[in-house]
Order: C-alpha cells, then structure tokens, then sequence
C-alpha cells in the first residue's frame, strides 16, 4: 500500500493543506472524508450528475473524475469557501433562496459552483445559454426552470440593491 | 397579513446553500467504518459456495458475512407468505445486484477491494425477464413451491362486454407503462451505531417511525432502544420507503465488530437495488358513441413486481384501477389486474404510483376516439367530464369519493394559455410543408387520489395508521417549535408548516421552527408519501396550532385582565380589540405560561402545548388539464417541447413558490417517461441495460422546457386546510399531455399509439411508410 502514498500540497478554500493521500484517492473523497468538507456531494459514478462540482484553479470540475494528486499544487474552492454580500451568500446562491432553485439540496452545492463559474466566463448568459452551460449538472427535483430563473437573478444582482438587503 | 398563501422564502435554504446541510453519508462518527455489499451478477441462480477467505486476509478489512451468519433472523418484513426475500440471498438469486455477501472494511476503497476478492460460484438458471415470459406455459420459477409466478390476481366480476357491444364504435388499445426509476440524486445510504445500551441510525428513509417501528422488531429491541434518524434526505419520489436489506443489517454490523458502520450506495448499485416504478401492462377496451360519449370502459392491468413483493408494489394496480376513469363520467367501469413476479429489481412506489398509469391510459384511450370520431380532443373531454355541480362523485368503486373539482375550467384555462386555435392552425401549415417540423398538440386532463389519511389507506401498506402527528411547543419567549410526523425529503415542510402554524398562532414565521426526522424528538410518525404532508400533517399543524392559540388566549386574558372574546392576536402580541395600548406580548404569555402565580386558576404550568394526531374523513382528489404542444423533427424524429402549459387545482396552496416548484419537478419526471426513460432488461439474461447515467437519459436543463403555470382552486372539503397535495400531480399528468402531442403530430401517418418513451428512432420508424402498418397496428382494434 504504501508505496501507492503521495504527498499532496494544495489550497482549499485558500487555506493551504499538505496531507498524504493514496494514488487512487478521487478528489471528493479527500475534500469529504479527510478534509471533512462534506458541502460536495456524489450522486453517479459516471461524471454524469455534477453533485460533486467543484473549482479547480478557477475551473468547475466534476471532483470525482479527477484524483486528489492531480489537484497537487492548484487551488480548490469548494461550495464552503463561496459567500458574498447577501447575508454571506453570493448573488448566485441567494439567487437559488429567491427564485427557489433548490428542493431536497443534494445537487445544489454542485450547481452553484457550476452556475458560478459559468456567470464568470459570461456574465448576462441568456437562458439558452444557462441550459447549455447546466447540462453536467442533474437536479431531480425542480425540473431545472427555477434554476434557470436563479442564475438570470444572479446575473441581474451581482450585489444587493441600495439601503438594503434583497 | 396571512402567510397561507404566500410566496414565502424557505428556512431550509440558508444551510444547504453554504454546503452546511447533513446528509447520511456526510454523517461519520469517530472510528466509523465502511460496509459494501456483493451482489448477484446474475438474474436468476443458485448460490453453490462463496469463498470468502481472500477478502478476509486482506488489509483493513473487519469482517465478511453472508445469509449463512443471519440464521436468527426472519426474512425482511412486509413480504407475502410464500414470497418472503432474505435480507441476504440464501440458496437463490433473484435478480442482477441482489445482495449475497456483506464486507465490513475501515474505508470504501478497501471495501471495494475486498468485494471484489469474495468468490460466488453459481450455478445459473433461466430467468424470467418479462411479464410475457414469467407467465408463459414453461417459464422459470421464481418461487418454485407455488407453482406459478403470478402472485396476485383480481378478476373482473363482469366483463363489461354487453356494454361493449352495445356501444356505436369501441375501441382498444395494448399500452406498456413502462419501468422506471426513481433516481434520487442521493442514493441509500445508512449509518449504525451500535453502543451497547442502543442503537441509533441514520437513514435516507422518507417515513422514519416506520423504519424504527420495524427495525425494531426485525433486531427483537424495544422502540426505546431504537432511534431512527432522516437526516437531510436528498430526494425520494416513493424509493426510500421501502425495505432495503442494507437497513437491516447495517445493525448487525455496528453491534458485532463494535464500530459504527456506514454504507453508501454507488449509484450503479442503486440502479439495480433501489426499487423501481410503474412496469405495468395495460389492456383497456372503450364503447362511446359517435359524438364522442363514453359509455363503458374496461380495464385489465397487469403488475410486474419484479423478485419480491413489496408492500407498496402489490398496491399500485389496486390504485390505478380505483383511479381507472379519470375525471370522467363513465356508466360502467370494469377493472381487474394481477401481479407478476420477473428476475428483476423489485418494483415499489415511484412518484404517483399507480395513478399516472391510470391518467396516462385514459387519456391516451380518449384521444384515440377523438381520432375515430373526428372530433376535437378537447371536445371529446368536455362532453365526458364530470361537472362542477356533481361532486362528491361516487366512481365505480365504493372507496373512491371525488372530493371537488372543476374540469371544464380547467380544461378552457388551459386551451386559453395554449393559444389553442392559433396552434391548430399553425399544425395545419406545417403538415404543408414537407421540409419542416410537424406540430403535434396534446391534452392530459387528470385526476388523482392523495391525502392518505383515512383510516386503513396506509395501513394495507404496511404502516402502522394513517393518521399524521404534531405537537406544538411554546416556548418561555413566545416561540414555537412544532414537532411534526411527516418527514421531508426536499419538500419544504420546514416553511409550509410554519407559515400554517405562524397564521394559526399570531406568532411570526421566524419565531417558528419545524423539528422532524428523528424518532427520539418526535413524538410519533407515519411519514412523507402519496402527496399527504400538507393535506395531514399540514392540516395536524392548523388544529393543534388553534388549540394552542385557545389557552394562550386565556393566560393573556387573564394577564390583562379582559375577557378572552375580546383579545385578537397578530405580530407576536394580544391586543384588546378598542383599547389601543392594552396589550401584552406572545413572549409574556410564553413566559407566563411556566409560571404558576401568573397563570388564571383552570391551567398548569407548561398547558401551552399540544400534541395531535390527525385524521381525515376522506381522501383528496388533486386535478389539472396540461397542454403540450411539440415540433417533431420528420428527418430524426426528434421530438422538441415547444410549450408546456400547467394548470394544477390542488385546493388550498400554502405557498405558491413551493407548490409550482413540486409541479415543475413532477412533470419533468412525467416528460422523461414520455420522452427519455426507460429501465430496460435484457429479455433472455436479465442484464440490467440502463444500470448507470450514461444509460438511463436524466433529463438535464436543455433537455427540458420552460413551463407556463397556472391554477384553479376547489377546496378539498375533507381536511380543514381544504388542502389536496401537490407533490405527484406533475408526474400524473405530464406523460400523456407529451404522448398525446406527439401521437397528433404523427396523425398524418396513420399512428394511433406508440409506447413511452418515445425516443427519436420510434417516431422515425413510425413515420416511414413502408413501416407504417407496423407501428400502427399496435392501436388497431
């Protein structure tokens, strides 16, 4: 076994972590079971439901298709390291509490990281757009509309309205 | 300002948005350890020998156990005598995944490890993969000593076949409802710890009082000693209520090797292990005359069960035969079904279970008369529906009582929203042109049975009543805290619950907090299941809620030394109605309420407390007319929603946010049958072919349309609340609206009927002329 152990050194949430890890270890499993960040979920083992969405050196990647070494040296974020302006919450996950963009809120964490990224590349994203740029991410409970209506909040309210929260 | 009715912004948010919400498998106690299951690579075998001693040498690895370590205990509960299934597979496998093996093991990957070293040597057997097979002369047992897989068997009393003959025109049609699955994107998972005083587990369950109840009794432990908690629970849609072996032995483990023991779906397994729905087999027979009125309609269903018996399985053809007409007005309905056993994964509830079969035939069978008759779709609706003025209605079955309903309005709202002349039109010039889309418009006017609450409609399940409990708590500062029986599972009953109890008390909503999931708080449950938790337990919050108000009336009577009749409450205070200033706060009562000297002479100290177990006097019946209007690609057959019109009447909505959420959620499920999903076999082998993401089609985001929502409301006279339920009426009305547009896109081609889903390649093939015959001859009579 031990000679499948590698040093990792990555920042997660900007905060520096040095841990051996196993080769096999799937990022997830390093950021939920030894990090004990548990926000990222994992919902197929296919790459398919985009639960366990996360930021890899700004980028959202699906955490269970890449191996926690691979991440050695880059710079995580996942959906415990996002808050904003609106009571700690960023536009896009108070966007998701105003136009109710989540239900049971398993794939939640992964779509708002998916959902961030994406208002980074494109900032007014039309809701075409939005689908396209979801079609990694799979929620079983709100027939995606109220997701769409989450993110076009988001985009609308990068920061809350003057003399108040929204 | 009323809350009830408002679109109020959930409490559940704030944590699950920052990552924060508890799931089972975010849940790991010091030293917890990991169990994996080995499951059946075959649909029907005889287990000869497994070779554990590899997995057990291997590192890190606690234990290994198979049926053999089980003896002591029964079978898993709920099963029909003659059809029990082991919590582990003893001499015989039944279906691909079915769990032979248990490996306890200090973290998934070594588990993964050890699974993989443990050796079954089978000797495999054929299996009965379809219905068709299960019940041919010669098919394979599943259960040998009964001699014959048919497990269930309602006959007709009557046929109907007089009635039939006497009709102007009758009609046929051979339907597949086929199976499905649910796909909670959290799969099962369970935690067990097992101290030596107690066990507590955590489980994605939708009903924990239930499991407790039964656990319990599987382990031979008293209730007290067993603690059952519903964590987060990351969907359900009917899946997680029912018995998984990995509930059951997750125990065992925790008590033997002394750790607490987790185990976590893959969702490859929970492709074959979670149950899966729908997997009926309809013929249904129709006589109308030719302007379009019904007079007789037959249906015989028949369930595919797959492996074992589930409680709920067994139920779901007694409900589509209760639910058989629809929202019309049928002289005579005739209803029979059996129940098959097949070496698949067992079938159980899956969102409506029961009732979007029954919607999707009738609806699909008066569609085909308009075709017949040449009349409009929504005309052949309006003459056989049942009127506003006509209810309650008493259907063919004495336990069916439509409650209240409005159909011809529904069904015009609809038509208004669809545009529907302009949409015609606009079909009449597409079949022109050669080169594009053909248009297809498709009605599903529905109706459903929900609110399980009166007494013995859970209980033939399983359950221990079908009442809901509340039990609600002032607090020394004038809060409340409400323990409720129906636990959620994405639902929102955190906000729905507190805005009924907030109107109620006069106490505001953030002064309010909703406790449920956990068998040690809450008082006792049923749970979350058959579109129920506002119609019960909501309506359990409104009555104990007003029961409260009642005695914290009379302690600020007292305090302010007026009579009760006077006081009126809002804003967290009771006001002297007339007497501005005299007053005096929910907090001051709260805190009065404890103490003896200040409470009126008749009260206790702690009386502003009130437990309740509510029952209903009768079901609700949640209605709605959907339109669907589709473009269907002539080269591809590619079908695109071009517009999806929605109008729901679940009676009172407490919070319209929540409640068009639950709509848009059921009725994308609802498109994925008609469109994408299908939970296919192998026919000779019984390989599961859809058993990842890959292969069984989710619908993501631009898969699916924008909705268009609308509503009207008839109050359900059966709960206080006047509440019918939301949570399945998408998944009941959306696949026919889907189905019936595209089978009026292809009307220039002679298709009366094709089976869901209607994947690309099926409508092409429909459309060819040389195949036409083919695909028409299925609705052929």
């Amino acid at each position: 076994m031990s000679e499948f152990v590698s040093r990792v050194s990555l920042t997660v949430n900007g905060r520096a972590v040095s841990s051996d890890v196993e080769d096999r270890t799937l990022l997830i499993h390093f950021l939920r079971e030894q990090l004990r960040l548990t926000g990222s979920h994992v919902g197929c083992d296919t790459s398919n439901c985009g639960a366990c969405t996360v930021h890899l050196d700004g980028d959202a990647v699906k955490s269970c298709t890449v191996l926690a070494v691979q991440a050695s040296g880059r710079a995580v974020v996942t959906i415990e390291g996002v808050n904003g302006p609106f009571d700690g919450r960023s536009a896009v996950q108070e966007g998701f509490r105003q136009c109710h963009g989540l239900q049971c809120g398993y794939c939640t964490p992964g779509m708002v990281m998916a959902a961030t990224a994406l208002l980074v590349e494109n900032p007014m994203p039309t809701s075409t757009e939005i689908r396209l740029a979801l079609e990694g991410n799979i929620c079983r409970c709100t027939g995606y509309q109220m997701i769409v209506d989450s993110i076009e909040w988001a985009a609308a309210n990068p920061r809350p309205a003057e003399g108040g929260s929204a | 300002m009323s809350l009830v009715g408002a679109r109020v912004l959930r409490k559940e948010d704030p944590k699950l948005l920052a990552g924060r919400g508890t799931f089972v498998d975010d849940i790991s106690p010091t030293g917890t350890v990991f169990a994996s299951f080995v499951g059946s690579p075959h649909a029907h075998a005889m287990v000869v020998a497994i070779d554990v001693r590899r997995a057990l040498g291997m590192p890190g690895v606690l234990g290994v156990w198979t049926a053999a370590d089980f003896t002591e205990y029964p079978d898993l509960p709920g099963g029909l005598a003659d059809f029990e299934r082991p919590a582990l597979a003893t001499d015989r496998v039944r279906f691909v995944g079915e769990p032979v093996a248990v490996v306890v093991a200090e973290d998934r990957y070594l588990c993964a490890d050890a699974v993989a070293a443990i050796e079954v040597e089978y000797d495999v057997l054929p299996a009965a993969v379809t219905i068709e097979a299960a019940t041919a002369p010669d098919a394979p047992l599943l259960f040998p000593h009964h001699q014959t897989n048919a497990i269930t068997s309602v006959p007709m009393l009557d046929d109907g076949e007089r009635e039939l003959e006497r009709s102007a025109s009758r009609a046929h049609l051979h339907i597949v409802n086929q199976r499905c699955a649910a796909v909670p994107i959290e799969p099962i998972a369970v935690l067990a710890d097992w101290n030596p005083g107690s066990l507590t587990v955590w489980a994605t369950f939708q009903a924990p009082h239930h499991l407790r109840n039964y656990l319990a009794t599987w382990l031979d432990l008293p209730q007290n000693l067993c603690r059952v908690i519903a964590p987060d629970v990351g969907g359900g849609f009917g899946a997680k209520i029912v018995w998984y072996p990995e509930f059951f032995l997750a125990p065992l483990l925790s008590k033997w090797t002394g750790r607490p023991v987790k185990f976590a779906q893959t969702r490859s397994e929970a492709m074959q292990q979670m149950t899966h729905g729908r997997g009926q087999i309809h013929d249904v027979d129709v006589g109308y005359e030719n302007d379009g009125r019904i007079n007789v309609l037959r249906l015989v269903v028949t369930q595919d069960l797959g492996a074992y018996a589930d409680p709920t399985g067994l139920g779901l053809a007694v409900l589509t035969s209760w639910m058989a007409a629809g929202c019309y007005r049928i002289d005579k309905v005739v209803t029979g079904f059996r129940t098959v056993a097949t070496n698949t994964t067992p079938i159980a509830a899956y969102r409506g279970a029961g009732r979007p079969e029954a919607a999707y035939t009738i609806e699909r069978i008066v569609d085909l008369i308009a075709r017949r008759t040449g009349l409009d779709p929504a005309e052949v609706r309006r003459r056989n529906f049942i009127k506003p003025n006509q209810f309650p209605y008493q259907t063919h079955n004495d336990a069916v009582v439509y409650d209240s309903g409005d159909f011809p309005s529904a069904l015009t709202e609809c038509l208004r929203l669809l545009d529907y002349d302009a949409v015609r039109a606009r079909q009449v010039e597409a079949r022109r042109d050669p080169s594009g889309p053909l248009i297809g418009i498709g009605l599903s006017a529905w109706l459903e049975i929900a609110g399980f609450g009166p007494n013995g409609s859970l209980e033939g399940f399983g359950h221990l009543a079908s009442w809901e409990s509340t039990q609600v708590r002032i607090q020394p500062d004038g809060s409340a805290i409400l323990y409720v029986g129906s636990s959620p599972h994405g639902q929102g009953h955190e906000t729905t619950f507190a805005q009924i109890a907030s109107d109620e008390l006069g106490i505001s909503f953030d002064r309010i907090t909703v406790v449920h999931g956990d068998t040690e708080t809450v008082l006792q449950g049923i749970g979350t299941m058959g579109s129920r938790g506002v119609p019960t337990a909501g309506s359990a919050v409104k009555v104990a809620s007003a029961r409260v108000l009642g005695k914290a009336k009379r302690i600020a009577a007292h305090l302010l030394e007026a009579a009760e009749e006077d006081l009126e409450v809002a804003d967290n205070a009771f006001r002297v109605r007339g007497t501005p200033g005299k007053t005096v706060s929910w907090g001051d009562v709260g805190l009065a309420s404890f103490q003896p000297l200040r409470l009126p002479p008749e009260l206790l100290a702690g009386s502003l407390e009130e437990r309740l177990f509510q029952e209903s006097p009768n079901f609700s019946y949640p209605s709605g007319v959907y339109g669907c209007v589709v473009s269907v690609d002539r080269r591809t057959g590619k079908t695109t929603i071009e517009k999806m019109v929605l109008i729901d009447d679940c009676g009172t909505v407490i919070n319209p946010l929540l409640a068009e959420g639950q709509v848009h959620g059921g009725v994308a499920q609802g498109i994925a049958q008609a469109l994408y999903e299908e939970m296919a076999y192998d026919p000779q082998s019984g390989q599961p072919l859809t058993a990842t993401m890959l292969d069984y089609l989710i619908p993501s985001a631009p898969d699916l349309p924008e909705y268009i929502a609308g509503r009207i409301t008839t109050l359900c006279p059966n709960n206080p609340l006047g509440a019918k339920g939301i949570g399945e009426s998408g998944a009941v009305g959306a696949p026919a609206s889907v189905v019936n547009a595209v089978i009026d896109a292809l009307a220039p081609f002679g298709v009366e009927h094709l089976d869901m889903p209607l994947l690309p390649e099926k409508v092409w093939r429909a459309m060819q002329p040389s195949l036409v015959s083919v695909s028409a001859s299925v609705g052929a009579s």
